[in-house]
């Protein structure tokens, strides 16, 4: 389904991504793990389009079609999903209009009919009870006000709501308590289905225990160093990314 | 960022879709303006003797002006002997008596603007009075408005129905000498609506002028008045438009609002004259003086305005509250794209007991604009427990454009709270990345993201006029970002 090749990518003339490979197939959990300034989070924006980062080298293909040059918003509407690990408030746009807005911009892409206020009022609401969110929260401000853990909830709904081809998932379970953890993983693990791949960005492996991933890959100064099994995660937990030979300043936690 | 110039310029290509001249026989005047055109005016609309020296008058205090300076506003010198001061469509008959003798090409325009001038039409509970130049065409749903007691005319109708009436309020709110702008409209103004509801009375339907400056070198003047009697209540509704000229237009109207005890009197403007095009070229000018004055106790004044065209906006609907326990308010929107400018706000003049004002100012500005709030609160010694609360917000967009705030305060009386609160922000690349990883068109997430900075003064509008807004707000920030 995506298919990274050697994949450079710098910000403001700081290279980040230096050579990543990566091949994930429909229906896979990948978890990337790696330490603060590895490039998980830049390899995240990257593929969903942020134009903030500029691809200096490489391919990245979904389903065989160039991704590097759509849009970000033709991206979206192609199934790629992120997950944001801080989302942005949107002050005075109702939750609902919001996600309205999104999902019919992407049926409008499939050519199927847009959805009207009540038919989607209902959906919402299903969708929002599935992540434990009250659905008065529909009506607030896009993240305007909302907790950490809310704003983390939110996403999750998001990705439920628009059923996305690959879900990136940037550091979904930071911030969160063990309950609120265990809500956002049950929204992820009913996301997985035979067609759908999901990536996961994360520090720590406690999320892995939640969502048993397929493959685990370690990036470090932007660069896969290491893939494997569920095995290879319980395993950095166990000695830590020193292990690897990295540097890790949260190396205590 | 990664957002171009390109893009933005890309985007920043707008489209105003009522630029259409409409094609039709004019009486206009000679360019120029002196005492003479002024005794021609007042023949023409076949004014009582009063209306000629009152004119007079105020146009020889005109000529003693100067033109104000103080606005963050830049202009050439208007040439006010290069304007027509009167511009009307040519009729066989004098007025026509019912909306059946309108000229068709006339009703054709108005519905092109979306402006139902047939009763049956589907704005049912909407009254329009719909002036065109100098004049005004049409006023729909007199009846059930006679009905109710309410008067609903051009104010030209007005000074020859209700001489006394208009005599009687008639610049007490904007004295003719108030400021240059003032001045010169109540030498030159041309029509205008004239509301009265009487004691009492809960206007039956939303009250709506439409203002279209069609003519060529032809200046706008016109004059709005509105009385509400005790008890009484009324909405009022004002657009206006006008075609793409290369030249700058005058628009220069004075509106006055009376609220006697008790009465409520809300006051909603969508103004999208043209602004103008993307190098500046053309558009109106719109120096315009809005006051109500609060004169009964209890008594209410609502201004809700969208102001989204004009090259140059000068405005300050503002609220002198005399009576005790009057209330005033203040929503606006100001958006100014390309190279518009508009130095805009309120006036809150506390002067009863307890009178309260409310200011919610929304600027955007994006393109190479120039956006200003400019507002004075003043509490008067006699203003006991007086307060005022301010809330002034700037969103930017792009970053060629500027956002000014000037906020006034005077107060005289130890007893009032007076509370202002500013904010500036961005439209943020973040926000934008959000809105478009969810598949929406930047173009989309950027009018979403305008409209929800919007939302507490767009609640105050009637809800037609809301939608409206709204769509305005889209087409005025077509291509705005990347």
């Amino acid at each position: 389904m995506l298919s990274i090749k050697n994949l450079h990518a710098s910000v403001e003339g700081n290279e980040i991504l230096k050579g990543i490979n990566l091949e994930i197939k429909a229906g896979e959990v990948h978890a990337i793990m790696g330490p603060n300034g590895s490039g998980k989070s830049t390899l995240s924006q990257v593929l969903a389009g942020n134009e903030a980062f500029e691809v200096t080298e490489g391919e990245v293909t979904l389903n065989g079609e160039d991704l590097l040059e759509l849009e970000t918003e033709t991206r979206a509407r192609e199934g790629i999903f992120l997950a944001f690990q801080y989302p942005v408030e949107i002050p005075g746009v109702s939750n609902l209009h919001f996600l309205r807005t999104a999902v019919n911009a992407m049926r409008k892409h499939r050519g199927e009919e847009e959805m009207n206020a009540a038919e989607f009022m209902k959906l919402a609401r299903e969708v929002s009870q599935q992540v434990d969110l009250d659905p008065g929260f529909l009506k607030r401000g896009v993240n305007e006000g909302f907790s950490g853990g809310e704003k983390k909830r939110n996403e999750i709904m998001q990705a439920l709501l628009l059923q996305p081809k690959l879900a990136i998932l940037d550091e979904t379970d930071s911030g969160l308590d063990i309950d609120a953890l265990k809500v956002v993983s049950d929204g992820v693990n009913a996301l997985r289905a035979p067609d759908r791949a999901i990536l996961m960005i994360t520090h720590y492996q406690r999320l892995l225990n939640h969502i048993v991933p397929d493959y685990v890959h370690v990036l470090a100064d932007g660069r896969i160093i290491k893939s494997g099994g569920r095995e290879l995660a319980l395993e950095l937990e166990e000695k830590g990314y020193g292990w690897l030979g990295i540097q890790d300043d949260n190396a205590s936690n | 960022m990664a957002t171009t110039d390109n893009e933005v310029k890309e985007l920043i290509k707008r489209e105003y879709e009522h630029g259409f001249v409409t094609e039709i026989e004019s009486d206009t005047f000679e360019p120029g303006l002196n005492e003479d055109v002024i005794r021609r005016l007042s023949e023409i609309k076949q004014e009582p003797e009063f209306m000629l020296e009152w004119r007079l008058k105020a146009y020889r205090r005109w000529v003693e002006m100067d033109e104000p300076e103080w606005a963050h506003i830049n202009y050439p010198k208007v040439d006010y002997n290069a304007i027509s001061y009167y511009s009307a469509p040519k009729r066989p008959e004098d007025m026509p008596q019912s909306l059946d003798e309108v000229d068709p090409e006339l009703l054709r325009t108005y519905e092109k603007l979306g402006i139902p001038l047939h009763e049956r039409a589907k704005l049912a509970g909407v009254a329009v009075d719909a002036v065109f130049d100098s004049v005004s065409v049409a006023t729909t749903f007199k009846e059930p408005l006679e009905k109710a007691g309410v008067i609903f005319c051009p104010i030209s109708e007005a000074l020859q129905k209700y001489p006394e009436l208009v005599k009687k309020y008639l610049g007490t709110v904007v004295p003719p000498g108030d400021n240059y702008f003032a001045a010169l409209n109540s030498a030159v103004f041309s029509d205008g609506s004239f509301v009265y509801i009487p004691k009492g009375v809960r206007c039956p339907m939303e009250l709506s002028t439409y203002f279209r400056i069609n003519a060529a070198n032809t200046g706008q003047f016109e004059r709005t008045l509105i009385i509400a009697e005790e008890g009484s209540y009324v909405s009022y509704l004002e657009g206006c438009t006008a075609p793409m000229r290369d030249e700058n237009q005058l628009h220069a109207a004075v509106v006055e609002l009376v609220a006697l005890d008790d009465a409520q009197i809300k006051y909603s403007t969508v103004q999208n004259w043209y602004p103008g095009d993307e190098e500046g070229k053309g558009g109106i000018y719109n120096f315009v003086t809005k006051r109500g004055a609060c004169l009964g106790k209890n008594s209410k004044i609502s201004w809700t305005q969208v102001e989204t065209g004009s090259a140059i906006t000068w405005k300050y609907p503002s609220c002198i509250l005399r009576g005790d326990n009057s209330v005033g308010e203040f929503y606006s929107v100001a958006l100014t794209h390309n190279f518009q400018q508009a130095d805009t706000g309120t006036k809150m003049i506390h002067l009863g007991k307890n009178t309260r004002s409310t200011i919610i100012s929304k600027g955007i500005s994006a393109g190479r604009s120039s956006n200003s709030y400019r507002g004075l609160v003043k509490i008067g010694p006699g203003a006991e427990g007086a307060r005022n609360f301010t809330q002034c917000d700037s969103l930017l967009i792009g970053d060629r454009c500027a956002a000014h705030t000037f906020p006034y305060i005077e107060n005289r009386n130890k007893s009032a709270i007076v509370e202002h609160e500013a904010t500036t922000s961005k439209v943020s690349d973040e926000q934008m990345f959000l809105c478009r990883q969810r598949g929406i068109d930047p173009e989309q997430a950027v009018s979403m993201i305008v409209n929800g900075f919007c939302k507490e003064v767009f609640k105050e509008l009637p809800m037609e006029f809301a939608v409206e807004a709204g769509k305005l707000l889209e087409v005025s920030l077509e291509g705005s970002v990347g």
